[in-house]
């Protein structure tokens, strides 16, 4: 049977959904029970590459493994292109699982298989002819750029290198759905950003539906549209990638934004911080600014405006799921006028401000 | 040493070589599975049946505890029954098997155990069934562990296969106790000795190379 077979009414573009699904573990051994999801929502747009983001242990790699069946709720659904993963007997849930691919943080490549046995195997299992297993295998090796490895065992690879070939295994019986656990936290940043282009570029150019799980922000900004944040089993925060980097509501998320690289300040500055303003301080304040207000000089007019100086304390331009974005950390005046003047320089600009707290 | 003794040291490496062999294949062709089972019949793994995998690992316990010598005369009834006589190197052949069946099952078992979960779940997640995770990966994974496993068991058999002997079994430990001891021949007792050596030599090195090129993992290249 196939899995489209059983769609009965299927949200036209949501190609995961998850319904109030929570998973709980009994008590075993010397290990109480545990409750890893509680009544997790979430919708994974068809054609999306959305990340789910939160610490270890926060429930993540249980949510994606919902989405396969490799384990199961224990109440609510989860839907794949409108089936419910629990509702599929062990047949119909091994033939959902050709259609899905997944990749590993530690690559789970077999070390007794070349690189083309491995990304082979996917193929063997579902019964195909050793001809077409080749017509199938040599493209995806041209996709992954490791052509010229096919007879290499794994461990004659590099870990991004590993990872590509997990990912052609993962894409060989041409999933609608990409399942990624933690798929580059094995890798250095290098690897890691290489991994990730590869994972954009089959997104844009398969089709594929990417969910991935991490707990590094840094993936999340470089290749996500959508995010969740994941903590304690819930989801506290969700939307698109750009939104929750620029308004983050949840203190998690905070949390996990302030290890990006250009969102901390420097030592000096964080030690010195007081939450109230004393006569003749000075506001320390994080600017953000992204679309439009990026292009415009604002430092100069800000400046102009504010009519008093001015200190930069820090600052970075990046860019967001392709959006450019930037945050800039100043420092004026705390008197009420310079204040004033600033905020409505702000508030006429349609910048996005945060009092950080007050320097001498 | 007279050409007759030599003609019987002959015949006796022979029996040994055929002892061994059909011991080990037979006790191997039973005892592999019987340690596929146990290394995936637990509690939530792939054919989880964790009763009967207890059951059959007391068996295998209660078995390999057994001292070999003892196993040897307590089956001799069975021996009879299977071959018609209790003496000889078809004779011998019963209780080298049922001797092998659980050590096998345990080697093979701990070779399986070994292998990382994670390759069972990726293989789960391509939608294999058991059956396809026991052959395409466990067995595949495990093969240089395995072939090792084989070559330990090999080399263990010619031991007990001399072992046989003191119970009129045939082969190399037969002559070995028939002429060398028994008849005061200590030179034919060296020979044995030698030929004994020699063979679980050869064995040993045949598995460790067999074993390294089947090993892709720790490839020097």
């Amino acid at each position: 049977m196939s899995v489209s077979s059983q769609n009965a009414t299927p949200p036209a573009d949501a190609a995961v959904v998850f319904d109030g699904v929570s998973k709980h573990f009994p008590a075993s051994g010397q290990s109480g029970a545990f409750t890893a999801l509680d009544k997790v929502a979430l919708t994974v747009d068809r054609g999306s590459i959305t990340g789910i983001i939160g610490r270890s242990g926060a429930g993540k790699s249980t949510l994606i493994r919902l989405v396969n069946g490799l384990e199961k709720p224990s109440g609510g659904k989860v839907l794949v292109d409108g089936v419910d993963v629990g509702g599929l007997d062990e047949a119909a849930l091994r033939t959902l699982r050709r259609s899905v691919g997944m990749i590993f943080q530690h690559f789970n490549l077999l070390s007794s298989r070349t690189v083309f046995g491995n990304v082979a195997l996917p193929l063997e299992i579902s019964g195909m002819d050793k001809r077409a297993i080749e017509q199938r295998v040599r493209p995806l090796l041209d996709l992954v750029g490791l052509a010229d490895k096919h007879g290499r065992y794994p461990a004659e690879l590099s870990g991004g290198q590993k990872q590509r070939i997990g990912i052609a295994r993962a894409l060989a019986t041409e999933p609608k759905l990409l399942l990624s656990d933690e798929a580059t936290s094995a890798l250095d940043p290098e690897t890691t950003q290489s991994i990730l282009e590869l994972l954009k570029r089959i997104n844009a150019e398969l089709g594929l539906t990417v969910l991935l799980i991490t707990h590094e922000m840094e993936v999340v900004k470089a290749v996500t549209s959508d995010v969740a944040v994941i903590d304690h089993g819930r989801i506290v925060e969700r939307g698109h990638t750009f939104d929750v980097f620029t308004h983050p509501k949840h203190e998690t998320t905070r949390a996990l934004l302030s290890g990006l690289p250009g969102s901390k300040l420097p030592d000096a500055v964080a030690r010195a911080l007081k939450p109230q303003p004393a006569a003749g301080d000075r506001a320390v304040v994080r600017l953000t600014f992204f679309g439009a207000a990026a292009e415009k000089p604002l430092i100069s007019q800000l400046i102009k405006s504010v009519g008093a100086e001015v200190n930069i304390i820090a600052g970075t331009i990046d860019e967001i799921g392709g959006a450019p974005y930037g945050s800039l950390v100043v420092a004026y005046g705390a008197d009420a006028e310079t204040s004033g003047r600033a905020e409505r320089f702000f508030v006429e600009n349609g910048l996005v401000t945060e009092v950080l707290g007050y320097v001498a | 040493m007279s050409p007759d003794i030599l003609l019987r040291i002959g015949g006796a490496t022979v029996d040994t070589i055929y002892m061994v062999a059909v011991a080990g294949l037979i006790g191997s062709l039973i005892g592999g599975p019987i340690g596929i089972f146990l290394a995936t019949s637990g509690k939530g793994e792939l054919f989880p049946a964790p009763t009967l995998n207890r059951v059959v690992g007391l068996i295998v316990n209660a078995t390999r505890s057994t001292p070999f010598i003892i196993l040897v005369v307590a089956i001799i009834p069975f021996t009879r029954l299977l071959t018609g006589t209790s003496i000889g190197t078809k004779a011998a052949i019963v209780p080298l098997t049922i001797a092998t069946i659980p050590f096998v099952a345990r080697l093979v078992e701990a070779a399986i155990r070994e292998i990382d979960k994670g390759l069972i779940e990726a293989a789960r997640a391509m939608g294999a069934t058991p059956m396809q995770i026991v052959f395409k990966v466990l067995l595949a994974e495990a093969r240089p562990a395995l072939t090792l496993a084989l070559t330990m068991t090999a080399v263990s058999l010619i031991g007990y296969s001399a072992m046989v002997g003191a119970v009129g079994g045939g082969g190399l430990g037969d002559l070995g106790i028939r002429y060398g001891y028994q008849r005061f021949m200590p030179d034919v007792m060296l020979v044995v000795v030698i030929v004994l050596v020699v063979l679980v030599q050869l064995v040993q090195s045949a598995g460790d190379g067999l074993a390294r090129r089947f090993d892709k993992k720790n490839r020097k290249t």
